[in-house]
């Protein structure tokens, strides 16, 4: 039984990552503007879903004319990834400055609920949009780095078995790092991230430190909705079709990640969607053989939230989050 | 036109007289034209107006109970829509009860629960396993379905039960807070309704995703209760005790508790309020109303499976105690209310409405535009309306007011009387 | 305050309109050539995952319902569609079902795609005596209750799932099975009888796993896949699923056979799936409606009104409504002309035998299944929709 289980780890791995990788990056969203609101913004997987449908339609329409075979994909696939990440973020800015701005003295469900709203009409207008142009809201995109590549991870040890790997796992990977030791640098290292970071710790004793706060808070939901937008794209060429609905579900993985990590945290939200995606990915793979029979891959969900709930119990600020001290 | 609304305002005949009129107005055109939704929804909004009028508590109960007792049943019975409207007003009455539960946690004791519908699968399986032939499956003693009459332990059981996991998830949940509590609610909600999905293996209990079908309908005195027009009398009366301990907790010590735990932890814990007993108590209760409704739900629906209890459903009673005011009573059913109208009778005559329109060739909608499919977008639109125009809810949350004169005339008087004892005491 | 000054007031308003329509309200019965009006519903899903098909259900019945609207016409009748969305949601169709089982001029119901909201919805039929034809349900239960009102003429699970595994076992050779599904009513149903037939069919069944409705990565699974090494993989679910199912399967480099149910006989599902969809099998009730010339004719129909192709249930709507239709209209001879009560409805479609649909010939037997129900089995071998013909499997 062990030996089955460390045979398909390299795959499990390769794929556990890629979703991982996702997960990362959206909950980066979402702890990005926690942190600094303590605002779940649930709108923000419907932001990673219009941002899929966004990039495929682009991709679609440089299909259609030809730029895909004038262009190297890649480039291809960078236009497309600025292009996207520019309007979801503006998106996100629109969202801020409509939902939630007007609602920040007001008791704290309240944003949640205008969130929860949002999520549905960005939901119907997208899946309005596609089935006007489309006819169905299941959309394709077109077929981009599909070679495999084999992983020959049985030559480090004969227990491994082959990993394959697509080419687009790659480029997904790749840009996700990217865009995170970007994102982390900007954070630690800019000017605007010190703002971020001193509007996170105290939004009032930062405004009288000559801090814009609206400006600041209007910048990390523009950084995190073009990232998760940017996401959207990533995750549409990895798996290829996408409909309206894909949002709430991975937002709601990403928000787990997030408060795995340690919400509020950015290197917490990357560690927690990492982990997240390859525990995932590890239960469905193994759990009928690590019990037997009797919890099938159906239970891989369970599995992740007991461990959410167990990691909370024992270390309620997440694995990389400070302990709150609450002030009296 | 401001000086007649401040005569009005103040009058108690007139208010009187003018809802006498509306209700009867209202509920002779339901008589009378026994498909028309808006005589019936008006006939409802009575209630509505009722609670705005200036009489004692005692006759707004009094006239609520005529019109929801005698009224609304009889004016609807003489069309064929009756059990339509019976049903509309049992599923009413059945988020009204579940949203109270959920204003005890979410609005009372400030705890966010995102994943409340669990407690109503609990409830609704309870009954559904034991009152079809599902539990001999694995309960090799006893004979299955049990009979109709037990439905009525049952809720009481369902209560307990619902309690009792609404206890389990409580002593876990009380070492997170804030947003942490949110997650971790919401992962127990997914964590049981993955779990009745696949409890088909390795022992059936619950049937798995085919769900459970046949479940027996109620029977009292010999009479069996199949049709909504008698659900609907089965759901008031359950209604009526929620409301009525609902009511009566919140103005209690342990509800001012509650309370005072939702403003601040901290303050609360140092004035020797308990914690621990007060937090798991409002999990508790809040998930007892949840599952006698469950058990309701399963016997009116005959048949139980997990698709009734996603996690939407979870966010649509948060959204109905939003929507009302939290911590309000009357806001919370109100606002329980409208959203269960909404979805499941304005949208849908709407639409048809529209497709009648567009097949007499009056207007021409794309299909994708059709109303049947927007109610997502009309649903999140009210929410964002709300929030931002209406935070406070429909019926904003009220504390209840105390007579400063009076407290103190009794204030006086106890000193009096201590006094009194004192002297005679030396 | 300004809060309840406005509901006072427009409360008035209302009521003084309501008024208004009460008393206009009244004549609006009956229709405006003095034709009586017979209406039919048809509850699908509209909208959420599985509105591909209960759109195509919903447009073939209303095809077939313009079609004979002349006819009934002549009659005396004015016939009307009223569609309702039962969002896939139980809850919402029984609901749904009430409204509709109110309204006295609807004499039948076509529908149901899930089976779970067909079930508790036609227990609400029976109350009212309104009969349900159904497309596309094929969970054993829903006839199996002995209800007087439900009728289907689509094949029952457990004659879907034992001719795909006798076909996979016997036609493909399959030793090894490895199966999945989504975990729903249809796909738990489906995958069970599969399975059953399969292991008496001789076939080792080496997993039996559950995926997620609505996830978009699947490898966890296809790595168990990957490891048992079968000859084939079942699964029992929907279109969305499964062409993502085979797409990443075959990015794996799982190049055995597919083979799926009729909840993936979807032209999406080609769509999803792309090239990859190569040797894949599905089983289907639904018939190649390319083969007849009447189902060409359908189909040419269809796409000319509808601005979109044909989906595999949208001539099982149009027949589904064909059947009502006929016995409507027995029904209204046998009653001199006049319009037929609900239990006369219900009766006469009972008593259909015979009718020849576009696609199916229909006749029920004493609980509602049709005996002409026939199970086909189709193979994909190139990214086409519909696919080829392979055989067909008589109930």
């Amino acid at each position: 039984m062990l030996n089955e289980i460390i045979q398909t780890i390299p795959q499990v791995l390769i794929d556990g990552l890629t979703l991982g990788t996702v997960y990362a990056v959206i909950a980066l969203g979402y702890t990005m503007v926690y942190g600094i609101l303590e605002l779940i913004n649930f709108a923000h997987g419907e932001i990673f879903m219009t941002g899929a449908f966004i990039g495929t339609t682009l991709l679609l329409l440089f299909t259609g004319i030809g730029w895909i075979s004038a262009l190297p994909a890649i480039v291809m696939l960078l236009t497309v990834l600025i292009i996207t990440a520019v309007l979801t973020g503006l998106l996100g800015m629109g969202i801020e400055r409509l939902a939630y701005r007007p609602l920040r003295h007001a008791p704290r469900l309240i944003p949640l609920i205008t969130a929860i709203g949002i999520s549905f009409v960005l939901q119907d207008i997208v899946r309005f949009i596609a089935e006007l142009s489309k006819g169905s809201y299941i959309v394709t995109g077109p077929n981009l780095f599909t070679n495999q590549l084999l992983l020959k991870t049985s030559s480090i040890s004969s227990i491994f078995n082959d990993a394959s790997i697509k080419a687009s796992f790659v480029i997904v990977l790749v840009t996700a790092v990217v865009m995170m030791i970007g994102l982390d640098i900007f954070v630690n290292r800019t000017k605007w991230g010190m703002a971020m970071r001193a509007v996170a710790q105290d939004r009032e004793t930062a405004s009288l430190m000559t801090v814009n706060v609206n400006k600041v808070i209007a910048i990390t939901f523009f950084i995190g909705s073009a990232l998760g937008g940017a996401t959207g794209v990533l995750f549409a060429v990895q798996y290829g079709t996408i409909d309206p609905y894909i949002g709430f579900i991975l937002g709601l993985k990403a928000f787990t990640a997030a408060v795995l990590g340690g919400i509020g945290n950015i290197r917490g939200a990357m560690l927690g969607g990492l982990l997240l995606g390859v525990l995932e990915m590890f239960a469905s793979a193994n759990l009928t053989l690590l019990t037997g029979g009797v919890f099938g891959a159906e239970y891989k969900d369970v599995f992740a939230f007991a461990i959410l709930i167990t990691v909370l119990l024992f270390k309620p600020e997440g694995l990389l989050g400070k302990p709150a001290t609450e002030k009296v | 036109m401001k000086k007649i609304w401040k005569k009005y305002e103040h009058n108690k005949l007139a208010h009187g007289i003018f809802l006498l009129i509306y209700i009867g107005v209202t509920s002779l055109s339901l008589y009378l034209a026994q498909k028309s939704v808006t005589a019936f929804l008006l006939l409802l909004s009575s209630l509505l107006l009722l609670y705005y009028t200036k009489f004692t508590n005692l006759t707004k109960w009094l006239v609520a109970g005529i019109v929801l007792v005698f009224l609304l049943p009889f004016t609807a019975s003489h069309g064929d829509a009756y059990q339509s409207y019976m049903e509309v007003s049992t599923l009413v009455g059945i988020y009204i009860a579940m949203a109270l539960g959920l204003n005890i946690v979410v609005g009372m004791a400030g705890l966010l629960d995102l994943g409340f519908v669990a407690f109503f699968a609990v409830g609704a399986y309870t009954y559904s396993i034991f009152a079809s032939s599902q539990a001999s499956h694995f309960m090799p003693f006893g004979t299955f379905p049990l009979s109709g009459e037990s439905f009525w332990i049952f809720i009481v059981i369902g209560c307990l039960v619902a309690a009792l996991f609404g206890i389990l998830l409580g002593i876990p949940v009380l070492r997170v807070k804030g947003d942490y509590l949110a997650i971790v609610t919401l992962g127990f909600g997914e964590i049981i309704r993955i779990i009745f999905n696949n409890l088909d293996r390795p022992v059936n209990i619950t049937n798995g995703a085919m769900g459970i079908p046949s479940v027996t309908p109620p029977r009292l005195f010999g009479i069996d209760f199949l049709y909504p027009s008698q659900f609907y009398f089965i759901v008031l009366v359950i209604l009526l005790i929620t409301i009525f301990t609902v009511r009566r907790f919140e103005h209690s010590k342990i509800g001012r508790s509650w309370k005072a735990v939702r403003e601040n932890e901290i303050a609360a814990q140092s004035m020797g309020i308990p914690l621990v007993r007060t937090k798991l108590l409002a999990f508790a209760i809040g998930a007892s109303f949840s599952g006698m409704m469950g058990v309701v739900f399963a016997a009116k629906q005959a048949f139980v499976d997990p698709t009734s209890f996603t996690l939407l459903e979870s966010f649509t009673i948060l959204v109905m105690v939003v929507l009302g005011g939290m911590g309000s009573v009357p806001g919370v059913i109100l606002g329980a209310s409208v959203m269960t109208i909404l979805n499941l009778q304005v949208l849908s005559e709407l639409t048809n409405w529209l497709n009648q329109l567009s097949l007499s060739g009056i207007i021409s909608i794309p299909y994708a535009l059709s109303p049947a499919k927007m109610q997502r977008l009309i649903f999140g639109a009210i929410l964002i309306t709300f929030a931002l125009y209406r935070p406070q809810g429909l019926i904003p949350a009220k504390n209840r007011r105390f007579d400063e004169k009076e407290l103190q005339r009794l204030n006086r008087k106890a000193i009096s009387e201590n006094k009194k004892i004192e002297q005679k005491g030396v | 305050m300004r809060f309840r000054k406005t509901l006072m007031i427009l409360a008035a308003g209302v009521l003084l309109a309501g008024v208004l329509a009460g008393c206009g309200g009244k004549s609006k019965t009956g229709s405006k050539d003095g034709l009586q009006v017979i209406k039919i519903a048809t509850q699908t899903p509209l909208s959420g995952g599985s509105a591909t098909i209960g759109e195509a259900i919903k447009l073939g019945a209303q095809l077939g319902l313009d079609d004979q609207k002349e006819k009934f016409k002549e009659m005396g009748f004015e016939l009307q569609l009223v569609p309702y969305d039962d969002q896939s949601d139980p809850k919402k169709g029984v609901a749904n079902a009430q409204i509709i089982g109110a309204d006295q001029a609807i004499l039948a119901v076509v529908g149901h795609y899930n089976s779970g909201v067909a079930i508790p919805s036609s227990e609400v039929y029976e109350k009212y005596n309104l009969p349900m034809v159904s497309p596309a349900n094929t969970a054993t239960d829903v006839t199996d209750r002995g209800l007087k009102t439900v009728n289907r003429i689509v094949a029952r699970d457990d004659s879907q799932g034992p001719a795909g595994a006798e076909y996979a076992v016997k036609t493909l050779g399959a030793k090894k099975i490895f199966i999945i599904q989504d975990k729903t009513a249809y796909g738990t149903g489906i995958a069970d009888a599969f399975k059953k037939a399969a292991e008496e069919a001789g076939a080792e069944i080496v997993g039996y796993e559950g995926i997620t409705l609505g996830e978009k990565d699947f490898n966890g699974v296809l790595n168990q896949v990957l490891s048992k090494k079968p000859d084939l993989v079942y699964f029992g679910g929907i279109y969305s699923e499964g062409g993502l199912l085979i797409k990443q399967g075959r990015e794996k480099g799982i190049n055995i056979p597919f083979m799926g149910g009729d909840g993936m006989d979807a032209s999406t599902l080609v769509e999803i799936a792309g090239d990859t969809i190569k040797n894949t099998y599905i089983t289907s009730a639904a018939g190649d409606s390319t083969k007849s010339e009447a189902g060409k004719e359908f189909m040419q129909r269809y796409k000319e009104i509808n601005k979109k192709d044909p989906e595999a249930y949208s001539v099982y709507g149009y027949d589904s409504m064909g059947v009502v239709l006929q016995a409507i209209e027995n029904a209204i001879k046998a009653n001199n002309n006049k319009l037929p009560t609900r239990e006369q409805v219900r009766d006469a479609i009972r008593e259909i035998k015979d009718y020849k649909g576009v696609l199916t010939e229909v006749s029920f037997d004493d609980i509602g299944d049709n005996d002409y129900a026939k199970v086909f089995i189709y193979s994909f071998n190139e990214a086409k929709y519909p696919p080829q013909l392979e055989g067909e499997v008589e109930k």
